[in-house]
């Protein structure tokens, strides 16, 4: 894959933590290139440096050492307020624990990210709504988190990771609080946003999840160690998944 | 017994653990409690001096300010019938009491003359510190009076456009000293252009020849005497007056000498006045405070309630440890408020040059011990009670989770917020998820402004009335009292402002760094948090403004005075800058933490 055809690529990029003896080298070498509308799944056991690679690319920490670049633009040489107006504009997160404001209804989180990027108030919601639509929650907008399933509560976080039309979704184990049904739900979800053309990084442990990835990243002490094309979408794995849940 | 124990052990151990929490609790209930201790412990200390002073002069039980007869010689009215009435042993006068001006070191100010005998009375005989007592050419001023025009014995004054040499200066029991308000005995001889004066009304007291004070007298109507009474029972000198006072006109105006004391008392009960009203003041203050203190250590502890209760702790015994905590901290400071109100009091006793001796130990009495320790137990108890009840009602699962207190919805401030630039967004929100923060904080606000509002008042006051007087030892110490307390409240103000934007910043991590994930920027985060604190100040700024005002009105006995329009200004507009100054801090070490690892933490 070359420069011109990467969304999000990183060369050398690396992340250590401690000092001394007790350094860690959570992200170690990792060398990642990302197509627009690809979707990567990054797979590996706990604490080997997915989530902390996924907190580099968005921005949410720095490198120790390498090179990030997001639609051609250096990430790693951002200031504080670049990087928040990239996380603005060029960003989605998806979090594990859906990181949900509790006073705040579906609606009113959903658009929130607009609100921080200054649009009004009237085309924020307007905006809100209709991704709430788009994820099948328009009759739970005015709902408290609270009354919401799990898997409500990661659809309504996936409609505001989406709220700033981002060039890239980055989603942290984004089943991993979900019952089966629920992370079926969230599964159909990112395979509408594939189908949609919205590149993806989904940071899983979880291999069902993974083969719904157009590819799929092995990760171990920090490194890249694997890497597999897989069929991708509801015409892979997720197809065989549905039909176990059934 | 076993119970108690336990929860003494906790408590113990809690203390220890959280020593800057412990001093902070201690710092601002003993600030309360020491002032309300001076402030109670300044009662009766007059009365010592005052003793010691009427013993020295032979003060009189009685005395009675009459008007003068039909011409300017003519004696007074009703003399024969005071002096002949029945448990009188004694008396001296009717002696001349003249209005009239005096100029002295570049200064004027009103004054009443007495004109006194060469040789001494067995009545009232003023008692000279300095110098001689009264002759002819010569001046004797009272000595409170001397010190507030800066004269010496030996200085040149001017009396009504004549010249006299100061020859000493002396004390009496029978008027009350400068400034405590001659004309509260009843000198009816002000002229009515002094109440429009520039200049203070309050007259001084000088003692002059007979003939000198009735010279002085520039008509009929500025002149009065004075006619001192000894009586057998000095205890009936209340009955006495009320005996034989009458509503007419030219009756003689009788003063008893309970009542020349309570006036010079009136020194230190303003200094007494405004170290209570500032002890209550500091203890609203702390029941902030406090109340924040804990609020942040019910964030921080949410976890260890839930252990507490995961191992058979109920929630009485939760609710216990919070509550033995805090009332021992309120105790010790109480402790601490008695003795040190106890040995800071001496020097507001000081009853001023008027007197002789020294004023008894300011008194620290059973029920002021009682008043002291039951103000910090309320204050400790009106911040803890709530967070202590809400820790016992925690689910036991809930807390070991640490999962932080559900957030208020505002909904209708949330749909506002959504039409403001970021930073007020973001603070608006944060405020209104916590409203017991925000209301404890605009208190805080409230209280602080209120002192500054009084004192700028009270300056304002002065300035207005007192701007060409002499100097009035009553009014520089109340100003000097009331600058401490304003200092004092404006650092408990700080340090709760401080503890307030921590404990909000402590609670709103999780949604600061989502925000932060979101695209808000650390600067939009920070003033966020600032804003969170200032929009609560704003309420507690525009009502203390109008509290300190009838603040000082009060202590000012219906003087009703506002200040400047530009130091009120400057006060609306300032305290919000002071309050985003303070949370400056706080506020960018919170928006600087890591996003990452505050939001990977909810999962662990």
């Amino acid at each position: 894959m070359t420069d011109n055809t990467s969304v999000l690529r990183t060369r050398g990029l690396r992340k250590d933590f401690g000092k001394a003896t007790g350094l860690v080298h959570a992200v170690d070498g990792v060398d990642l290139d990302v197509a627009p509308g690809e979707t990567v799944a990054i797979m590996g056991p706990s604490g080997c440096g997915k989530s902390t690679l996924l907190h580099l690319l968005g921005g949410l920490e720095r490198p120790t050492d390498g090179e990030i670049r997001l639609a051609g633009r250096r990430v790693d040489q951002m200031g504080e307020k670049a990087l928040a107006r990239l996380r603005r504009e060029a960003v989605g997160f998806v979090f594990q624990a859906f990181h949900l404001m509790d006073e705040l209804t579906a609606v009113e989180n959903v658009e929130l990210p607009a609100l921080l990027a200054g649009r009004s108030r009237r085309a924020a919601r307007a905006q809100a709504t209709d991704l709430l639509e788009r994820v099948g929650l328009a009759d739970r907008a005015g709902f408290l988190p609270s009354a919401l399933s799990g898997g409500q509560r990661q659809r309504v976080a996936v409609a505001r990771a989406l709220s700033n039309e981002p060039l890239v979704v980055l989603a942290d184990e984004p089943t991993g609080n979900l019952d089966s049904a629920a992370t079926l739900d969230v599964l159909q979800l990112f395979d509408s946003l594939r189908r949609a053309g919205q590149t993806l990084v989904i940071i899983t442990h979880d291999s069902r999840i993974a083969a719904t990835a157009d590819r799929l990243i092995s990760m171990r002490d920090g490194a890249f160690v694997d890497e597999t094309k897989t069929m991708g979408g509801t015409r892979g794995n997720l197809g065989a998944f549905a039909q176990l849940e059934g | 017994m076993g119970r108690i124990l336990l929860i003494l052990r906790l408590t113990v151990r809690d203390l220890r653990r959280r020593p800057a929490e412990a001093v902070l609790m201690l710092l601002v209930i003993g600030v309360a409690t020491t002032t309300l201790t001076i402030g109670l412990a300044l009662y009766g200390v007059t009365d010592k001096p005052y003793q010691q002073t009427r013993a020295a002069t032979a003060g009189p039980d009685v005395v009675a300010s009459l008007q003068a007869g039909p011409g300017q010689s003519a004696a007074p009215v009703g003399v024969n019938a005071l002096i002949h009435a029945s448990g009188v042993t004694g008396h001296s006068g009717p002696y001349p009491l003249a209005s009239t001006m005096i100029r002295a070191r570049g200064r004027t100010a009103y004054v009443m003359a007495e004109g006194r005998d060469l040789a001494p009375a067995a009545v009232d005989q003023p008692k000279p510190t300095r110098g001689s007592w009264v002759r002819d050419g010569g001046v004797v001023i009272e000595r409170s009076f001397a010190d507030a025009l800066g004269v010496h014995v030996g200085d040149q004054v001017t009396l009504g456009g004549r010249s006299f040499r100061v020859i000493g200066m002396a004390v009496t029991a029978g008027l009350p000293a400068y400034p405590g308000g001659l004309c509260s005995m009843g000198c009816a001889s002000i002229p009515a252009s002094w109440l429009h004066s520039s200049t203070s009304p309050t007259p001084g007291l000088v003692w002059l020849t007979k003939p000198a004070a009735r010279s002085l007298a520039t008509s009929a109507g500025s002149l009065s005497y004075l006619l001192n009474l000894k009586l057998a029972n000095p205890a009936e000198a209340q009955a006495f007056v009320i005996a034989h006072s009458s509503d007419s006109p030219a009756a003689p105006i009788l003063s008893p000498w309970q009542r020349i004391l309570d006036v010079d008392n009136l020194v230190v009960e303003n200094a007494q006045d405004a170290m209570q009203v500032g002890g209550w003041l500091f203890g609203l203050l702390a029941v902030a405070g406090v109340a924040v203190l804990v609020g942040r250590r019910m964030v921080e502890q949410t976890r260890r309630v839930g252990l507490l209760k995961a191992v058979g702790g109920t929630p009485g015994l939760v609710a216990s440890v919070l509550l033995a905590e805090h009332l021992v901290l309120a105790l010790a400071a109480a402790a601490i408020g008695l003795v040190a109100g106890w040995l800071a009091a001496p020097p507001f006793a000081s009853t001023g040059a008027g007197l002789i001796g020294t004023p008894g130990a300011p008194s620290l009495t059973v029920s002021t011990v009682v008043i002291i320790a039951a103000v910090a137990l309320a204050v400790a108890l009106a911040a803890t009670l709530v967070p202590a009840i809400r820790a016992a009602r925690t689910s036991t699962v809930n807390a070991l989770a640490d999962a932080a207190r559900p957030p208020r919805r505002r909904a209708w401030l949330i749909a506002i917020s959504a039409r403001l630039p970021v930073p007020m967004l973001l603070g608006l929100r944060l405020a209104a998820r916590r409203p017991r923060r925000a209301v404890l904080n605009a208190l805080s606000i409230a209280v602080t402004v209120t002192g500054i509002a009084t004192i700028l008042a009270n300056y304002s006051y002065l300035a207005r009335h007192f701007s060409s007087g002499v100097d009035d030892p009553r009014i520089d110490r109340i100003n000097q009292m009331m600058v401490m307390i304003t200092v004092m409240l404006v650092v408990l103000a700080a340090i709760n402002m401080i503890s307030i934007t921590w404990a909000t910043m402590l609670d709103a991590r999780r949604s600061s760094a989502l925000a932060r994930a979101l695209g808000a920027t650390p600067e939009q985060v920070s003033a966020g948090l600032s804003a969170a604190q200032v929009l609560p100040a704003l309420p507690g700024t525009i009502v203390g403004i109008p509290a300190g005002i009838y603040l000082c009105d009060v202590l000012r006995h219906g003087a009703l005075t506002i200040p400047p329009l530009g130091w009120l200004l400057l006060v609306l507009l300032g305290t919000p800058l002071v309050v985003a100054g303070l949370t400056f801090i706080p506020s960018r070490l919170g928006a600087r933490r890591p996003v990452a690892e505050i939001l990977q933490s909810e999962l662990v």
